[in-house]
C-alpha cells in the first residue's frame, strides 16, 4: 500500500541528512511500528507520506500514485484518504473540539447527518464527551492529543498515521489508545505508529522498524523493541 | 456544495467572533481609509461646483449695431450654436436691451433723460456665448472674428466683441481651473493608493496570523477554496461595515459642516449627502467590500501557493 524507493531526505540547512537511503514497503491492513533514537528520522519519515514535505531523492508511492507527483489541486484529495495523529497534534486553536474533529469531516464534504452522528462518536472513543466544547488552549496535553486521535479516525480512512499517538498519555490512557488502534487495524485500517513506548511495542506484537541516523536499521516481523 | 457554501459562510461568522480583537482593528483601519477616501470625494465635489459657478459667470457678449436685420444675427446664432464648443447661446433683442438698460440706470436720472432726448432705440442685440469650456473661448472667439470679416464694409452687423476685454481674466480662471483640477486628481490619486496599501496590509497581517490554521487545515485535507472561502467572507464583512461606519461618521460631521460649505461655496455639502445617499453609500461600500475581498483573497493566496 506504501512503498519508499531509497528516499533520502537533507533539510535545507544541508547538514545531515533526516533519511538515508530508506526503502521498505507497507501492506494493506497491516500495523507497523517505528521505533528510534530522538532524531532518528521518524516524524520526517511520515511527512513523506501525506506530502507535507518533499524528498530530496527518492520515490514514495501510495497504492500505485507518486505522492510527491500529485498535481496541488490533488493534493487535499489524496490527503482525505489518510488519517494523521501529529506529533504536535495541530489543532485549530479557534475551533472547540468538537469543531476540529468535525472540521475533517467537512472538508471531506460528508453530510451534517453524518456528522452530527460521527464526531460525538469519535469523541467518546477516546473518552472526551464532556470537554467536547472546550478550545483547544482549555486542553491538558493529553486531552489535545486525544482530541486529535478522533479527528485522524473520524473519517475512517484507509490508512492511519501516528506520530506519537501515546507520547502525552497516562498508562491507562495509552492502553485504550492502543487498544482503539488495534480495533481500527482488525477492522482493516493500515496503521503506521511511531512510539518512544517499549510496552506499547511488546503489547501489539506486530511489525517493528527501528531507525538510527535516518537509516532503517532493523525490520521485525514481530514486536521487538531494541534500541 | 450547497452544504460547502454553508459551511464556509458559518465559518467565516464565527470566524469574525472568535478572532474580534483583529476583525475590529482591520475594520478599524479600513474605515478610516474609507473616510478619507469620502472625504475627498466631498471635496472634489466642492471644488467641481464651485468651478461650474465661476465657468458660468464666463462668457462671451457679441453687440450687434442697432439697425442689424434680424435675420443676419439669426444666421449668426444658428452658426455659434453649431460649434462644438459652444454649450449655450442667450439671444437679447433691441427691446430686451432697452429694457434692461432701463433696470440698471433706474437711479441714474441723467441716463435716462438722456435716452429720452433720443427718439430712436439706441442699443443693439446682443447673444451672450457660453462654451462648454474655459480654454474654449479661444476658438470661438476666432469663428466670430472670421464672421466679422466676412462682413460687408460699408454695412457692418457687429459692433463689438468683448472677448478681447474679458481675454486676460478668463485666461487666468482657465489656468486655475486646470491647476485645480490636476492638483485634486494627484491628491485623490495618492490617497487611494495609501489607503489601498494601509488595508492590505492591514488584512495582511490579520491573517499572517492565521498562517499556522491555514497549514493545519492543508494537512487535514480541506481544499483551497474551504479554506479560502471564511477569509474571502470576511474581507466582504470587514469592507460593508467599515463602509456604514464611515457613511455614518459622516453624518454628523456633514450637519456641522453642510451650512458653512453652503456660505462659501454655494453648495450645502450635507444637501448633498441626503440626495446622493444612495451613490455615497454604493461607492463606500463599494470599495470597502472590493477592498476587503481582494486583500484578504490575496494574503490567503500566499499560504495555499506552496
Ligand atoms: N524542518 C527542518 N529543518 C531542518 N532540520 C530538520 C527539520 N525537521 C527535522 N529536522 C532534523 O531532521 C532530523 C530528524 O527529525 P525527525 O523530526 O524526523 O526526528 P524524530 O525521529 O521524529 O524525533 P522525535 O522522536 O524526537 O520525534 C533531526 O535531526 C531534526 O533536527
Ligand atoms: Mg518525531
Amino acid at each position: 500500500m506504501i512503498y519508499f524507493d531509497n528516499v533520502s531526505k537533507i533539510y535545507n540547512d544541508g547538514r545531515s541528512a533526516a533519511l538515508q537511503e530508506v526503502t521498505f514497503q507497507v501492506a494493506p491492513k497491516e500495523f507497523v511500528s517505528i521505533v528510534g533514537h530522538s532524531g532518528a528520522g521518524k516524524t520526517t519519515l511520515l511527512k513523506m507520506i501525506i506530502a507535507e514535505d518533499r524528498p530530496s531523492h527518492g520515490q514514495v508511492f501510495f497504492e500505485s500514485l507518486d505522492v510527491h507527483r500529485i498535481p496541488k489541486t490533488k493534493l487535499p484529495n489524496y490527503r482525505r484518504k489518510i488519517g494523521t495523529i501529529f506529533q504536535d497534534f495541530k489543532l485549530l486553536p479557534h475551533k472547540t473540539a468538537y469543531e476540529n474533529v468535525a472540521f475533517a469531516m467537512e472538508a471531506n464534504g460528508r453530510t451534517d447527518a453524518e456528522i452530527a452522528e460521527n464526531v460525538p462518536h469519535a469523541l467518546s472513543l477516546v473518552d472526551l464527551d464532556d470537554k467536547a466544547w472546550n478550545f483547544p488552549s482549555e486542553l491538558s496535553g493529553g486531552e489535545k492529543q486525544r482530541v486529535a486521535i478522533a479527528r485522524a479516525i473520524v473519517n475512517q480512512p484507509d490508512i492511519i498515521i501516528a506520530d506519537e499517538p501515546t507520547g502525552n498519555l497516562d498508562p491507562i490512557a495509552t492502553y485504550e489508545v492502543v487498544q482503539i488502534l488495534r480495533k481500527i487495524n482488525d477492522l482493516g485500517t493500515t496503521v503506521i505508529m511511531t512510539t518512544h513506548n517499549k510496552g506499547v511495542i511488546d503489547e501489539i506484537e506486530r511489525r517493528v522498524i527501528t531507525m538510527d541516523g535516518g537509516r532503517i536499521v532493523r525490520d521485525d516481523s514481530t514486536g521487538k523493541y531494541v534500541l | 456544495m450547497v452544504t460547502a457554501f454553508r459551511r464556509v459562510v458559518k465559518a467565516g461568522f464565527v470566524g469574525f467572533w472568535r478572532n474580534a480583537y483583529v476583525s475590529l482593528a482591520s475594520i478599524f483601519v479600513l474605515t478610516i481609509a474609507l473616510f478619507v477616501i469620502g472625504a475627498t470625494m466631498f471635496l472634489n465635489q466642492l471644488l467641481g461646483t464651485s468651478l461650474a459657478t465661476l465657468q458660468s459667470k464666463v462668457d462671451i457678449n457679441v453687440y450687434f449695431v442697432p439697425d442689424a436685420p434680424l435675420e443676419e444675427i439669426n444666421r449668426i446664432k444658428a452658426a455659434v450654436e453649431a460649434l462644438p464648443d459652444v454649450a449655450e447661446v442667450k439671444f437679447t433683442s433691441r427691446e430686451d436691451a432697452l429694457a434692461e438698460y432701463r433696470e440698471r440706470n433706474k437711479d441714474n436720472t441723467i441716463a435716462l433723460q438722456a435716452l429720452e432726448e433720443l427718439d430712436e432705440n439706441p442699443l443693439g442685440a446682443n447673444l451672450a456665448i457660453q462654451a462648454k469650456e474655459t480654454s474654449q473661448y479661444e476658438s470661438v472667439a476666432r469663428f466670430l472674428d472670421e464672421q466679422r470679416e466676412l462682413e460687408q464694409p460699408q454695412t457692418p452687423i457687429i459692433d463689438e466683441i468683448n472677448f478681447a476685454r474679458n481675454k486676460d481674466s478668463i485666461d487666468t480662471l482657465t489656468s486655475i481651473i486646470k491647476a485645480t483640477e490636476r492638483a485634486s486628481f494627484i491628491i485623490l490619486g495618492i490617497l487611494l493608493i495609501a489607503a489601498v496599501l494601509i488595508t492590505f496590509n492591514t488584512i495582511r497581517l490579520a491573517i499572517y496570523t492565521s498562517r499556522e490554521e491555514i497549514a493545519i487545515m492543508r494537512l487535514v485535507g480541506a481544499s483551497n477554496m474551504f479554506i479560502r472561502g471564511p477569509f474571502m467572507l470576511q474581507g466582504i464583512m470587514y469592507g460593508f461595515i467599515s463602509g456604514v461606519l464611515a457613511l455614518l461618521l459622516f453624518y454628523p460631521l456633514l450637519i456641522w459642516v453642510g451650512p458653512r460649505t453652503a456660505a462659501f461655496f454655494e453648495l450645502n455639502l450635507f444637501d448633498y449627502y441626503l440626495v446622493h445617499f444612495g451613490e455615497i453609500f454604493g461607492v463606500l461600500v463599494g470599495i470597502g467590500v472590493v477592498l476587503g475581498l481582494v486583500s484578504s483573497t490575496l494574503a490567503v493566496a500566499r499560504y495555499l501557493r506552496t
